[in-house]
């Protein structure tokens, strides 16, 4: 459990949070500069705030009317960098091991063999850092920190530096640990597909401030959306039921809306499947259309319209069952659909743009 | 090479053991010094700096000469070293090996600070996260991590005391078996009819004993920094 109330003067910004996490993924989600690592440096202790408290599983780090301080090395936290930081001078197996050094008195620790099976690295254990790639790098430092036997996890943009098929290789993993390891951990990102696909719960943060907190459909839907760049525009679909065409190699999901066509296979799946996307890639549709190459069209009406940005509004559509789709569209095209609120849509979707790198997997 | 006399292989001796016990002396004190330039702001930091690369601007001679007025038997410095712990620097080799140091700490300083100031301090961070108090953060990483530059700084100090020839002779004299390294040596063959010869031949030497110290350390420093390389 984190209880974090602090304040912090920062050149550009005032930093005021306060919230408490509890065990799973709590992502900080929003734009770069809203203070999201400036948060997770405080709770490890890289940086003091100007005042307030920082509390985990009762331990007090930081109380600054009580004069108390913990130091960064005394804080039992496992801090993942954006860019791994392995010691380039010591194996993959120094580095895991680098932590025991000063928890060898837990007795009931997470072990070697368990970090290595966990994270699949058991493979890397004689190598060098310089000799692995970034996203066996990453899953290195992850354990490494797991090795400390932390009471929190800190991950800070653990896959910003990675290319898309190195994304893909770890988010199972940290899947994984959030499923198996009791922690809380802190995840930031502004990356909606990974906060999507990971967090139990999202506090969206900017300039410093919390603007809302609350699981990631709820908080990543398009009103309290980040911001008014249209490619930062995205809406999470609770969708059931998958189905795998093997001769197209589509999945189909089930909306209350309409059905959904992926392209790629989802694996099995009983529980709920988050869909992620993206307002760039919907299509607004009067009548249902044929002879058209979309295969997904999601019946809602429109809810609300943005005031233009330059030549784009943002369209904000609810779907029969209650949630909202944002799709970006051309100023221009709304005045010639005469289009106004409360007006029935469909929303088409190209099946090409949502793959499973956009799926969302829950529970 | 058996051409060499007695005397030139007494000189050559001394030259290693005082080159190599400056080096080695200095090396803590060097390390230091870069640690608290690289690491910290504090006022008089600038004068720090200044103070460390005097000998490197001055005269040699000048130095000497600063030299035996602390370190000489009535020099403050010294008189408390010889009453205290029996440590005397005026006309032994232990002079000879003090006034090569301090000729090196400027080359040391500069090149151990360098890679100081270039280590990404966020490895040190990380350590620290991981549970490291600041003392095993310093020997695990930022210690393995200079590595490269502490070599480096190294042998230019020790390149450096072997040559140095202007603070030693006017510090501690010219003291054949004492205080008389190679290039004093040479300096005092050249002034005696017939002694070319020896010159040339304690010339020679010095240029095999520094080829020999660069060619050492640059396979060193290539090995070192495979292992330390950093990655982008």
């Amino acid at each position: 459990m984190i209880e974090i109330d602090v304040g912090l003067a920062r050149a550009n910004f005032t930093l005021a949070v306060k919230f408490t996490a509890g065990e799973g993924v709590t992502a900080l989600f929003g734009e770069s500069g809203a203070g999201k690592s400036t948060v997770l440096h405080l709770v490890a202790g890289l940086l003091k705030p100007d005042r307030g408290r920082i509390v985990v599983n009762g331990t007090v780090f930081t109380d600054m009317a009580a004069g108390i301080f913990l130091p960064a090395h005394r804080r039992r936290i496992g801090y993942v960098f954006q860019d791994a930081l392995l010691f380039p001078h010591l194996s993959v197996r120094q580095n895991l091991t680098y932590g025991r050094w000063f928890t060898k008195a837990e007795p009931n620790g997470i072990t070697l063999d368990q970090v290595t099976e966990l994270l699949g690295i058991g493979a890397l254990l004689d190598r060098r850092p310089t000799t692995l790639s970034g996203g066996e790098r990453q899953r290195v430092a992850i354990g490494r920190a797991l090795l400390a036997s932390p009471h929190v996890l800190l991950m800070d943009e653990p896959l910003a530096a990675l290319d898309i098929d190195r994304k893909r290789e770890i988010i199972p993993y940290i899947q994984r640990l959030r499923d198996e390891l009791k922690l809380p951990i802190l995840y930031v990102s502004h990356a909606i597909e990974e906060v999507a696909r990971l967090a139990d719960r999202v506090i969206l943060m900017a300039q410093g401030q919390v603007k809302s907190d609350g699981p990631p459909q709820q908080v990543l839907s398009p009103k309290a959306g980040p911001g008014d760049d249209r490619f930062a525009r995205a809406s999470i679909l609770t969708t059931t039921k998958p189905s795998y065409d093997p001769d197209y190699q589509l999945t189909q999901v089930s909306h209350p809306a309409g059905a959904i066509t992926l392209a790629g296979r989802l694996l099995p799946q009983d529980g709920p499947i988050r869909v992620v996307i993206r307002a760039t890639d919907v299509t607004i549709a009067l009548s249902k259309p044929r002879e058209l190459s979309i295969r997904t069209a999601l019946r809602g009406k429109v809810s609300a319209i943005s005031e233009p940005l330059g030549a784009v509004v943002m369209v904000e559509v609810e779907l029969e069952g209650g949630e909202i789709l944002a799709a970006a569209v051309t100023r221009k095209a709304v005045d010639e659909l005469g289009l106004g609120e409360g007006d029935q849509v469909h929303c088409l979707v190209k099946s090409v743009s949502i793959d499973d790198r956009l799926m969302a997997i829950k529970d | 090479m058996t051409g060499l006399s007695e005397e030139d292989w007494t000189a050559i001796l001394l030259s290693l053991k005082v080159a190599s016990v400056a080096t080695l002396a200095s090396l803590p004190v060097g390390l230091a010094l870069a640690y608290i330039l690289a690491r910290f702001r504090f006022p008089g930091r600038t004068l720090l700096d200044g103070l460390i690369h005097l000998p490197l601007v001055m005269p040699p001679v000048v130095t000497g000469y600063l030299l035996l007025l602390s370190f000489g038997r009535k020099g403050p410095i010294g008189a408390f070293l010889d009453e205290c712990c029996g440590l005397v620097f005026s006309f032994r080799w232990t002079g000879a090996a003090l006034a090569a140091a301090v000729m090196g700490l400027p080359l040391m300083v500069r090149a151990i600070r360098l890679t100081l100031e270039s280590q990404d301090r966020r490895l040190e961070q990380a350590a620290g996260t991981l549970g490291a108090r600041p003392l095993f953060v310093f020997a695990t990483v930022t210690l393995p991590l200079a590595l490269p530059g502490i070599l480096a700084g190294s042998i230019l100090s020790f390149a450096k005391a072997l040559g140095e020839f202007g603070a030693t002779i006017t510090f501690v004299s010219n003291i054949p078996g004492e205080t008389q390294t190679i290039p004093a040596a040479i300096y005092t063959f050249t002034q005696v009819p017939g002694g070319d010869a020896n010159a040339l031949r304690l010339t020679a030497v010095s240029i095999v004993i520094s080829l020999f110290a660069l060619i050492a350390s640059e396979i060193l420093a290539r090995r070192l920094n495979r292992q330390v390389a950093s990655f982008s």
